[in-house]
């Protein structure tokens, strides 16, 4: 390489690296003001991390058998987990499809004085597992799920057997 | 010196740098190209949309993975194509570079579109609502500005070469979103879920669901290799119309 094409590679390596420096600061001094994480987990609004006095979003799993409709309007009462923690949120409107028992879903709203989140809008978060209709009812008949971990129901369901 | 230039890039690296050798070779190049991105989109289109079982909870509504995670993994792959070949303008002060770089502009620019559309059309019935402003969603934005900028950076110098060199650099800043886009779902909570499809890993879904979805992304790949090639060739007939060798190849084609 001629020490030219040298210089010329020093400053595109400095361009580069100078871009990676400047952003990943920058970036990281956003996450730690306002925080880029769209959402907060029962956790971290358990620990106190999540503002209290504006409207935020909360992410987790609906636990299983905690969904109560009310049977004269569209109010839903539900608790939110991630399986350390659980937070309860209340939320009158329409549910995305894909909200389930077990599922992934992310809240906005604000938390009230009791610690309930009072959802204004609920959106559902799928992961990166497909698989076809039949897989699913196998895997569910086996009791494990797309991972191959068994299911929390009948782990329970299976405890209480064998005692 | 010149023992160690010579042996730093292999042969056909500096071949290319002749506009009249990079003109031959995509012309042999471009018909394989054009027919194997035709055949495996359309036997992948055919297997997606007909043959690939449902999703057990999206239903039919998550076919729309077959276009929208080969067009975003395009729109990232021809960035990084993009910046490197900007990289190689600067160092080596080649004009093919400089070409290839401005022939994948708008090739990213509207595969980043895709992949933000179809993402848009697919988060309504799936997640509830057409866009929010989670990490992934938005460094996926900001690529699509970026190739914006690019184009019209391009677009407002004068003279190619100046032009060149001004787009590569902007390009390489960019080159920081990439990874960024990569490892948003990692990093931070988003309502985006983590990678379908990588390469290191066994995919979240059986056989039958990720193969049609890797025949789409390779057609997708060809797809990018024949109209980048076909932009290249037309952008080396119009720098070099006044050589020797395009004069003669007019007259030879118009005589024809």
């Amino acid at each position: 390489m001629t020490p030219k094409r040298k210089n010329r590679l020093m400053l595109v390596l400095f361009v580069i690296f100078g871009g990676v420096t400047a952003v990943g600061l920058g970036l990281y001094a956003l996450d730690k003001g306002v925080g880029i994480s769209i959402f907060y987990s029962p956790q971290q609004i358990a620990a106190g991390e999540a503002p209290t006095d504006k409207r935020i979003r909360a992410g987790g799993m609906v636990q299983k058998g905690s969904v109560k409709r009310d049977q004269s309007s569209l109010k839903v009462e539900f608790v939110l987990t991630d399986y350390k923690q659980n937070l309860n949120v209340i939320y009158e409107g329409i549910l995305p499809d894909l909200f389930r028992e077990g599922q992934g879903i992310v809240a906005q709203g604000q938390l009230d004085s009791e610690g309930v989140f009072r959802a204004v809008e609920v959106l559902a978060k799928h992961d990166e597992k497909y698989m076809p209709p039949e897989v699913a009812e196998a895997l569910e008949k086996a009791g494990v799920d797309a991972s191959g971990e068994q299911l929390e129901s009948n782990a329970n369901y299976q405890l209480e057997v064998s005692q | 010196m010149n023992m160690l230039k010579k042996q730093l890039m292999p042969k056909w690296f500096y071949q290319m740098a002749s506009p009249k050798w990079c003109y031959k070779i995509t012309g042999q190049l471009l018909p394989i190209f054009g027919c194997a991105a035709l055949g495996l989109l359309l036997l992948g289109t055919v297997w997606a949309l007909l043959f690939a079982p449902p999703d057990y909870q999206q239903g039919n509504s998550f076919r729309i993975i077959y276009i929208h995670v080969p067009s975003a993994i395009l729109a990232q792959s021809i960035y990084i194509t993009m910046a490197l070949a900007g990289a190689v303008g600067i160092i080596w002060k080649m004009k093919i570079a400089d070409m290839v770089a401005y022939a994948c502009a708008p090739i990213g620019a509207s595969m980043a579109f895709v992949a933000l559309i179809t993402g848009a059309i697919w988060g309504k019935p799936t997640w509830g609502s057409w866009w929010v402003w989670d990490a992934r969603l938005t460094s996926m934005l900001i690529l699509l500005f970026l190739y914006f900028g690019v184009m019209a950076l391009y677009a407002a110098m004068g003279k190619p070469s100046k032009a060149a060199r001004a787009t590569a650099i902007l390009s390489l800043v960019g080159l920081v979103n990439i990874p960024i886009i990569k490892y948003s779902v990692e990093w931070w909570n988003t309502l985006h879920q983590p990678a379908t499809f990588t390469l290191t890993e066994k995919p979240a879904m059986p056989v039958e669901m990720w193969l049609p979805l890797l025949v789409m992304l390779i057609g997708f790949y060809c797809f990018f290799a024949t109209s980048m090639m076909l932009r290249l060739r037309t952008e080396i007939l119009s720098r070099e119309k006044r050589t020797a060798w395009v004069k003669e190849l007019v007259t030879k084609s118009s005589v024809r």
